[in-house]
């Protein structure tokens, strides 16, 4: 199958689709619309189901049910709409259920605006619920990423029985670009024989429960999931990196803003700046790795985002102290300027910036 | 020697936690026992609430899944989705389904979604030590409304059956109360309706039962019994507020 041309809202919804997603419970909230409508359209002609819940709440809880039937199921809202659904990704992360959650940033706090933000980092990688869990978080930053991602968001979910989040900001799911659909590298993947389908009068009942009232219980169940955890930060860190070693300056940024530092670094490799970059693909597990490389004789760290700092602290606790980080960030629902980048950059590389 | 009365195979072996007198085992027994008597237990899925029934996931004999305060009828859909052919019920307090949950259980109701809901009515908090509940009666006394439910304050209980009758997507609506035998025998004929209006994909049916809570209420089991019977029906009348035709 060739490229095809296609907006990205919709095209998160056709590799749902493509990855063996029959279920999607949903509530209206620009920027990500698009998305329900395509999938109101589009599931019931692979025999899926459609559902616009009444509220996130019940959206994302209607996830946790027919999760922990044996579905592939998604959901996807804005950060407004994210913060309600926080209650029951920590249920489904607590009954270790997979799912596919798909949230548009867009400006916050409260009502925020409707134009693309990142200042929803806190909450999709410290967890907005309660309790001791973690989530995998992708974070692409063009749509044949994306769609790439989406459609391995599944397995990942089901490989490791996790709730997927993966992040895009408005940019991501307004804008066009040619995707192709390709077939997600063959993982582990277990038959669901925890689920509750029935018991048919052949096995033993299934539960589905995140509820442990004895502390031992309970601290064991989290000491399990931490377990699991590690295992993920093992094998499904992912990042880019480029130019780290001998760098005057590394940036770090990742989704649309990404986009915008690749094009600043562009413009001071032309003055004869040596700027590398690094761009995690996954928020959690973080890619602490990428910043070992960093020499300590670079100058300084830029870490640029569409917040006022949150994935900044991330990058503080992986260089540990040994490289001055400094921050660029535009808010609200503005997209830092590639020129501002540079004139940054161009700071710490002067040592203007430092200490 | 005949035997005349057994434990149902809808409940697992697992002793209740109730509180003595609790009428919440009564209303297990009967889920229980009507489940098994439609052959159903092994396409059955429940949803347990949040509230002294959390732990209903280890006694019915069949697939259950536990939900978070509230929710249980969005799980029940999500879960009714996936699987149509399944009997998805849920198990609901009243702090749970009348307060925290009001939305999800209304909009069940309303999208007419294929599952049964048995909400146990006890006018009280029961877990969380006896706190005040939305169908806590006027000048009922609750921890958390020491003088008395006041209806200026708090408004009036809030009648869930009446509510959800008028919802044209709720197709079976009865409340029943399990204080005498007598009484428990209409409670599990309402129960079995309920079930089979969900069998027959006619849409969502809730049984409303009147229960007790002798610890939370600071009576014994027999006054809790009185107490239900002399001000919660007078309240929160008995009786069928839709059926389908085809299950009269
Ligand atoms: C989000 C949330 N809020 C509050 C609680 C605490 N809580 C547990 S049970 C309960 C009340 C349950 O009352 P009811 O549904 O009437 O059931 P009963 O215990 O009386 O059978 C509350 C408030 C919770 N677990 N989760
Ligand atoms: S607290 Fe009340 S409702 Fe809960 S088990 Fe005890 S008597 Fe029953």
């Amino acid at each position: 199958m060739g490229k095809i041309l296609m907006k990205g809202n919709e095209a998160i919804g056709a590799a749902a689709i493509k990855a063996g997603c029959k279920y999607f419970f949903g509530y209206p909230i620009t920027p990500q619309n698009e998305l329900p409508e395509y999938m109101s359209r589009e599931l019931p002609k692979v025999d899926g189901v459609f559902l616009q819940a009444e509220s996130e709440v019940a959206a994302i809880n209607m996830v946790y049910g027919a999760a922990g039937s044996g579905a592939r199921v998604m959901t996807s809202s804005s950060s407004p709409g994210i913060a309600l659904k926080q209650e029951g990704i920590s249920y489904i992360a607590g009954a270790e259920l997979p799912c596919v959650i798909v949230n548009i940033v867009r400006g916050g706090p409260g009502l925020g605006g409707i134009q693309p933000a990142q200042s929803d980092y806190y909450q999709a990688t410290r967890g907005g619920g309660n309790g001791d869990y973690r989530h995998v978080v992708y974070a692409p930053s063009t749509l044949q990423e994306t769609v790439d991602l989406v459609m391995e968001a599944f397995d990942v979910a089901d490989q490791y029985r996790i709730p997927v989040m993966v992040i895009g900001d408005g940019m991501i799911g307004q804008m066009m670009e040619p995707v192709e659909f390709k077939e997600p590298k063959q993982r582990d993947i277990k038959p669901k024989d925890w689920a509750t389908d029935g018991t048919k009068g052949e096995r033993d009942p299934n539960i589905i429960n995140s509820l442990f009232i004895d502390p031992q219980e309970l601290e064991d169940h989290v000491f399990k999931l931490e377990k699991k955890h590690e295992i993920i930060k093992q094998n499904e860190t992912r990042y880019e990196a480029y130019n780290v070693e001998d760098a005057d300056v590394v940036a770090v940024a990742y989704g649309t803003t990404s986009r915008v530092v690749k094009n600043a670094i562009a413009k001071c490799e032309e003055e004869g700046i040596k700027v590398g970059l690094i761009r995690p693909i996954t928020l959690w597990p973080f890619p602490d790795e990428a910043f070992e490389k960093i020499s300590d004789k670079t100058k300084g760290i830029l870490t640029v985002e569409m917040s006022t700092g949150q994935m900044i602290d991330d990058v503080k606790i992986a260089i540990n102290g040994r490289v001055p980080v400094h921050f660029h960030g535009r808010t609200g629902g503005m997209v830092p300027n590639p020129n501002d980048i540079v004139e940054e950059i161009k700071k710490i590389a002067g040592g203007e910036n430092n200490g | 020697m005949a035997k005349v009365f057994e434990r149902t195979n809808g409940l697992t072996t697992k002793p209740f936690h109730y509180c003595p007198g609790c009428t919440h085992g009564i209303i297990h027994r009967i889920v229980g026992e009507v489940l098994e008597e439609l052959g159903v237990l092994g396409k059955a899925i429940g949803v347990a609430p949040v509230g002294c029934s959390v732990f209903a996931y280890d006694y019915f004999n069949c697939d259950m899944h536990e939900a978070a305060h509230g929710r249980a009828p969005a799980v029940a859909t999500g879960i009714k989705r996936v699987h149509p052919d399944s009997v998805v019920f849920t198990y609901q307090g009243d702090g749970d389904l009348a307060s925290i949950g009001t939305a999800e259980i209304v909009h069940a109701a309303h999208r007419g979604e294929k599952i049964t809901t048995i909400f146990v009515n006890n006018a009280i908090y029961g877990m969380t030590g006896g706190q005040m509940a939305p169908t806590t009666l006027i000048g009922q006394k609750a921890t958390t409304a020491p003088y008395g439910r006041d209806e200026d304050h708090a408004g009036k209980p809030l009648k869930v059956a009446e509510m959800l009758s008028t919802i044209d997507g709720a197709k079976f609506v009865e409340r029943v109360s399990v204080h005498n035998p007598a009484n428990i025998r209409k409670a599990k004929k309402a129960i079995k309706k309920a079930f089979e209006v969900q069998l027959s994909g006619e849409g969502f049916g809730i049984v409303e039962v009147l229960s007790t809570c002798p610890t939370n209420w600071g009576k014994t089991p027999t006054e809790s019994l009185k107490w239900l019977e002399e001000n919660m029906i007078p309240y929160y009348p008995l009786g069928n507020f839709r059926t389908p035709e085809e299950v009269e």
